[in-house]
């Protein structure tokens, strides 16, 4: 009896299981079903993102909207040219400026004609290796990113297309020397860019940089400047490279919205890079007598060396003395 | 003119793929491109529903403008091509597409991606209609030939349909009236917006300049 009782509930309840499903299933018409044309609601105002399954290998198709794309284009159509271009023309406008009222420093003494040693060819290598590097890496960059308004009325579809497979290809190869000279500076330099409490009286006179009396803070090796240049490179150079062979191998790491995230930190970080190295440049040219001979020969004039590293200076002539003094002796060089 | 557009009944479509199938087929589309696919929303759960979606060719293509090389443009009829020829493969087009539209050949290549493909409303592209030249790159171009997409014409429930979208609308009405229900024209506010026609890249202009 137990039994047929238990029975007959269950078959109630199988009975009245597909009613509670049809109900749930197929929406009947309620009171809020159209009655005419006019009040079906066409555009679905859902405007979040829709993500369902598919059937098909290719899993990634299973978002059905993203309207983040929609930001992410603000961003490459304008935001991106509004901040790389505010950085670069800025960069260049702000050391133009400074050039025409600073103009180049000069060595307090004029040159002595003596040179004291001051970048291996390892160090050389690595240098030249990143800036060559960088510069391919931004011109490409900034051809795919400003070449539609700048490029195409100059050259046309056609042209300005191949340029631009071009520049993406070398875009992503040159990124391997960048990798390899910026891992290369780390190794080399990082004992001389800690960072010290010298750094700070540094910073406080820029370096002695406005100062027009030659006034130049005493300073190791590095100074706070050239610090800062250091864990720039090191840092953004390596965020840029992280975020750049992510974007290189597509879905292996992150799907679209992280894409454009990184999208927008490599654009911007680029951006920024690129307005600190037009001041690197800048300084180790033009905005200095005497400073590019310690990448270019590999031999600073001894007069520049007292005026801007002279704690390193004397470091080298203790070191000479006290090792060999005909071979390194800074003096032997006349 | 007609203005082009894709309508998905999601009340209708049973997700038997037979548009996926019928556009890979007709266009002859390699291996891992999927230009169309069906989505199924809530898959095993009351209220699922299936959505056939490919290129909804927007108002104003988010894809059109952030390509850096503009191989973008738009016929007459609304339909958003693009030309092969000037495409780069950089990628940007699938990440401002809201509807993951465009497609690439090799996806993990060292960056190397191929050229983008992406439906075409069985339109074809730039090179002359019906040529050799235009099937190798872009499939079949049926509007040419006076017929509409193919997948459209192949859905056994009438699910998706594809046309002038002022008519598809007016389908898409009377039936939602007949059944007392509907979820609406799927992805078409995010495509057209509440502004049939307009928008940056208006159909009929070629490219698009500025952005």
């Amino acid at each position: 009896m137990k039994t047929l009782r238990h029975l007959l509930l269950v078959a109630a309840l199988l009975l009245a299981l597909p009613a509670v499903a049809s109900a749930q299933l197929y929406q009947q018409p309620g009171p809020n079903a159209p009655t005419s044309k006019d009040q079906v609601e066409l555009y679905n105002p859902a405007q979040d993102q829709i993500v369902g399954r598919v059937s098909i290998p290719d899993s990634k198709l299973g978002v059905l909207v993203q309207p983040e794309g929609r930001e992410w284009r603000e961003f490459r159509t304008f935001w991106l040219r509004i901040v790389a271009g505010v950085l670069i023309v800025g960069a260049i406008a702000a050391l133009a400026l400074f050039y025409l009222v600073r103009g180049t420093i000069r060595i307090d003494h004029g040159r002595s004609g003596r040179t004291v040693p001051r970048f291996g060819w390892i160090d050389r290598f690595a240098h030249w290796t990143t800036a060559t590097s960088f510069i391919v890496l931004a011109l490409t960059g900034l051809a795919v990113t400003f070449g539609r308004p700048l490029l195409i009325p100059l050259f046309g579809h056609q042209a300005f297309s191949t340029l631009a497979e071009g520049s993406k290809l070398i875009h992503n190869f040159f990124s391997l020397p960048f990798v390899i000279g910026v891992l290369l500076m780390l190794v080399l330099w990082i004992r001389d860019n800690i960072p010290e409490r010298a750094d700070l009286v540094w910073l406080k006179s820029m370096g002695g940089l406005l100062s027009k009396s030659g006034e130049h803070p005493e300073c190791g090796r590095f100074n706070a400047g050239q610090k800062g240049i250091f864990w720039a490179v090191i840092l953004g150079g390596g965020a840029l490279a992280v975020t750049g062979f992510m974007l290189m191998t597509p879905f292996a790491f992150t799907g679209i919205s992280g894409m454009q995230i990184l999208h927008v930190v490599h654009a911007v970080l680029a951006g920024l890079m690129i307005a600190i190295i037009l001041a690197h440049i800048y300084i180790g040219s033009i905005g200095m007598e005497g400073a590019f001979d310690a990448m270019g020969r590999g031999e600073v004039d001894e007069n520049w060396a007292k005026d801007h590293h002279r704690r390193w200076y004397e470091q080298q002539l203790k070191n000479a003395r006290a090792n060999d003094a005909r071979r390194v002796d800074p003096r032997a060089a006349e | 003119m007609a203005r082009m557009k894709f309508l998905c009944d999601a009340e209708r479509c049973i997700e038997c793929n037979a548009c996926v199938t019928a556009c890979k087929n007709e266009h002859e589309v390699p291996w891992g491109i999927n230009r169309r696919r069906v989505v199924t929303l809530n898959d095993g759960n009351p209220g699922e529903r299936s959505i056939s979606m490919a290129c909804m060719h927007c108002n104003d293509p988010p894809c059109a403008a952030v390509c850096p090389v503009d191989c973008f443009y738009q016929t007459a009829e609304g339909v958003v091509l693009h030309s092969k020829e000037l495409c780069i493969g950089c990628g940007y087009c699938f990440y401002a597409c809201p509807f993951g539209a465009p497609q690439f050949p090799q996806a993990t290549n060292y960056g190397g991606r191929g050229k983008m493909d992406k439906c075409t409303f069985c339109a074809g592209g730039p090179e002359p209609d019906g040529t050799p030249e235009e099937f190798q790159k872009y499939g079949k171009n049926r509007l040419a030939e006076g017929k509409l997409p193919l997948c459209a014409e192949m859905c056994s429930t009438r699910a998706l349909m594809a046309g002038d979208g002022d008519v598809l609308a007016d389908i898409y009405k009377e039936r939602s009236v007949r059944r007392g229900y509907g979820s609406g024209a799927w992805g078409w506010a995010t495509a057209y917006g509440r502004d049939d026609r307009g928008g940056a890249l208006a159909p009929g202009r070629t490219g698009t300049a500025g952005s």
